[in-house]
């Protein structure tokens, strides 16, 4: 397969990871900044919260591309999607820690309820649950440690996925058109990567899995 | 905005009243976006004046009123009312405007009529929400309340905020304000207000009947299917960090005055 590798020096390859991890938090950083000095409008807590989630479902929709990209297209950006997974649990972290801190006060009772009555915001912290052992494991000695298991574990981002869009279209009064875009992004890359094993299983002794694991730990 | 001369009323709630900045640049009105300042931002366009209000169904009087005429009419109020949103925040705004029960006097309902239900203008010209192949909800936006309801002394036929007539955003030129309800029961640039003896089937309600009812009344103890409607965000006084939640009273705080009107009833299936 012909791949188009980004046009940087292979020695600057790594400082643009961890680019990608600054320019991806500014964001988050920004906004931040525009609450804590007052100028994020008449419900300055609720915004940022929702601010969080929509960039959370960014990151997950850009992480789930990276395969796709590569086996579609021939775009190679394999080596940022460990920065876009962690993003993505990052930003769902930040989500959660306002949703708790800053718009229930630390009402440990009423977030309980929350969760335990209100199915979106089951299926909110459900994926959040799930992202840890995957962000846990986001490192090369964990992947060399796991071998088989680590790719099965990392499995789970589908399931997460699924969660994510749950909780997005479930949280509003109506679906809005860019709900729609995002659910059916969602949608497509999960469908994409139920298609995918057995597509690949077709064609026999390709070694997929070996290049794979040894691709992430790049 | 123009100037309103309107009266001091007995109707005052004792709390600060938000920030007109944020009461005109936080709202709900999907005709013109389904994000919170697409109001604000969107409804430059839209021109409340000349306007008319056609006052039908099982009346003696049927008309079509002129708006002007009615502000001369009647005397403008200043009440100062609580707003509770179904989406769990709170405002405290001066309103100014004439109670509905003087236009229902004008138009003499009949002993059959029970309920009134109301209609806000569609202009897709005007009206970005309005318009294009995506829609947020049918339109005409529908309310309706009970007679018995319309008819309470609480219950405001709003003109003006803060002194001044209603900005586009906020349901110019003339809008209810029902304050023991929920936000959304509170119908924006109303063009028609229909007497009759069937209970109105109210947008929201159409739109999601498992999360939005008929009646809407502020009730802490029912919770909204996706949140808890026991405590509320003060918008405009909470600030990023001390978010300043306050408990939700029965009916807004004002049941001495309504809860009357719901006796015997069962306030969780009449939600």
């Amino acid at each position: 397969m012909a791949e188009l590798s980004l046009a940087i020096p292979k020695r600057w390859q790594p400082a643009s990871v961890w680019l990608l991890y600054v320019v991806g938090l500014a964001p988050a950083a920004w906004t931040f900044y525009l609450g804590a000095t007052d100028q994020l409008g008449a419900d300055p807590v609720k915004t940022f919260e929702l601010f969080l989630g929509i960039w959370t479902i960014r990151f997950l929709i850009a992480t789930l591309a990276v395969s796709p990209a590569r086996e579609l297209l021939g775009w190679n950006y394999l080596r940022y999607r460990r920065a876009l997974g962690l993003l993505t649990f990052y930003y769902a972290l930040m989500h959660f820690a306002v949703y708790m801190v800053l718009d229930q006060a630390m009402d440990i009772h009423a977030v309980i309820n929350d969760v335990l009555k209100r199915p979106f915001i089951m299926f909110g912290m459900a994926g959040l649950a799930m992202l840890i052992p995957l962000a846990v494991t986001s490192n090369n000695f964990s992947i060399r440690r796991l071998g088989k298991s680590w790719i099965w574990l990392h499995r789970l981002v589908t399931i997460i996925a699924a969660c994510g869009a749950l909780h997005f279209a479930l949280s509003t009064k109506i679906l809005d058109l860019e709900q729609y875009i995002y659910v059916g992004l969602i949608i497509a890359l999960i469908l994409y990567r139920s298609w995918r094993p057995i597509a690949r299983s077709r064609k026999k002794g390709q070694g997929r899995t070996r290049n794979r694991a040894m691709a992430s730990a790049s | 905005a123009a100037a309103l001369s309107a009266v001091e009323s007995k109707y005052k709630v004792d709390e600060k009243p938000t920030p007109i900045k944020d009461v005109t640049t936080y709202n709900n009105f999907y005709e013109f976006g389904l994000d919170k300042g697409d109001p604000a931002a969107n409804s430059g366009d839209f021109k409340p004046l000349p306007w008319t209000i056609k006052v039908d169904g099982m009346v003696n009087k049927p008309g079509t009123f002129d708006l002007e005429a009615l502000i001369k009419e009647f005397p403008i109020e200043e009440r100062t009312y609580r707003m509770r949103c179904v989406e769990a925040w709170s405002m405290v705004i001066p309103w100014d405007g004439f109670p509905l029960a003087s236009l229902l006097d004008k138009v003499e309902p009949l002993g059959s009529a029970k309920y009134v239900a109301f209609e806000t203008v569609v202009r897709p010209d005007e009206m970005p929400g309005q318009k294009g192949f995506f829609q947020s909800l049918d339109w005409p936006y529908i309310e309706g309340l009970r007679l018995d309801e319309a008819r309470h002394p609480l219950t405001l036929l709003a003109v003006g905020l803060y002194g001044e007539t209603l900005p586009n955003q906020n349901g110019a030129p003339i809008r209810l304000v029902v304050p023991w309800k929920y936000g959304f029961k509170g119908i924006k640039s109303i063009v028609r207000m229909t007497l009759t003896d069937q209970q109105p089937k109210n947008t929201w309600q159409v739109t999601n009947p498992q999360e939005y009812g008929f009646y809407a009344n502020v009730n802490p103890a029912v919770d909204h299917p996706r949140w808890s409607q026991a405590s509320e965000r003060r918008i405009g006084e909470s600030g990023f960090f001390g978010a300043s939640r306050h408990p939700t009273l029965p009916f807004n705080g004002y049941a001495d005055e309504v809860a009357s009107l719901y006796a015997g009833m069962d306030l969780k299936a009449n939600f």
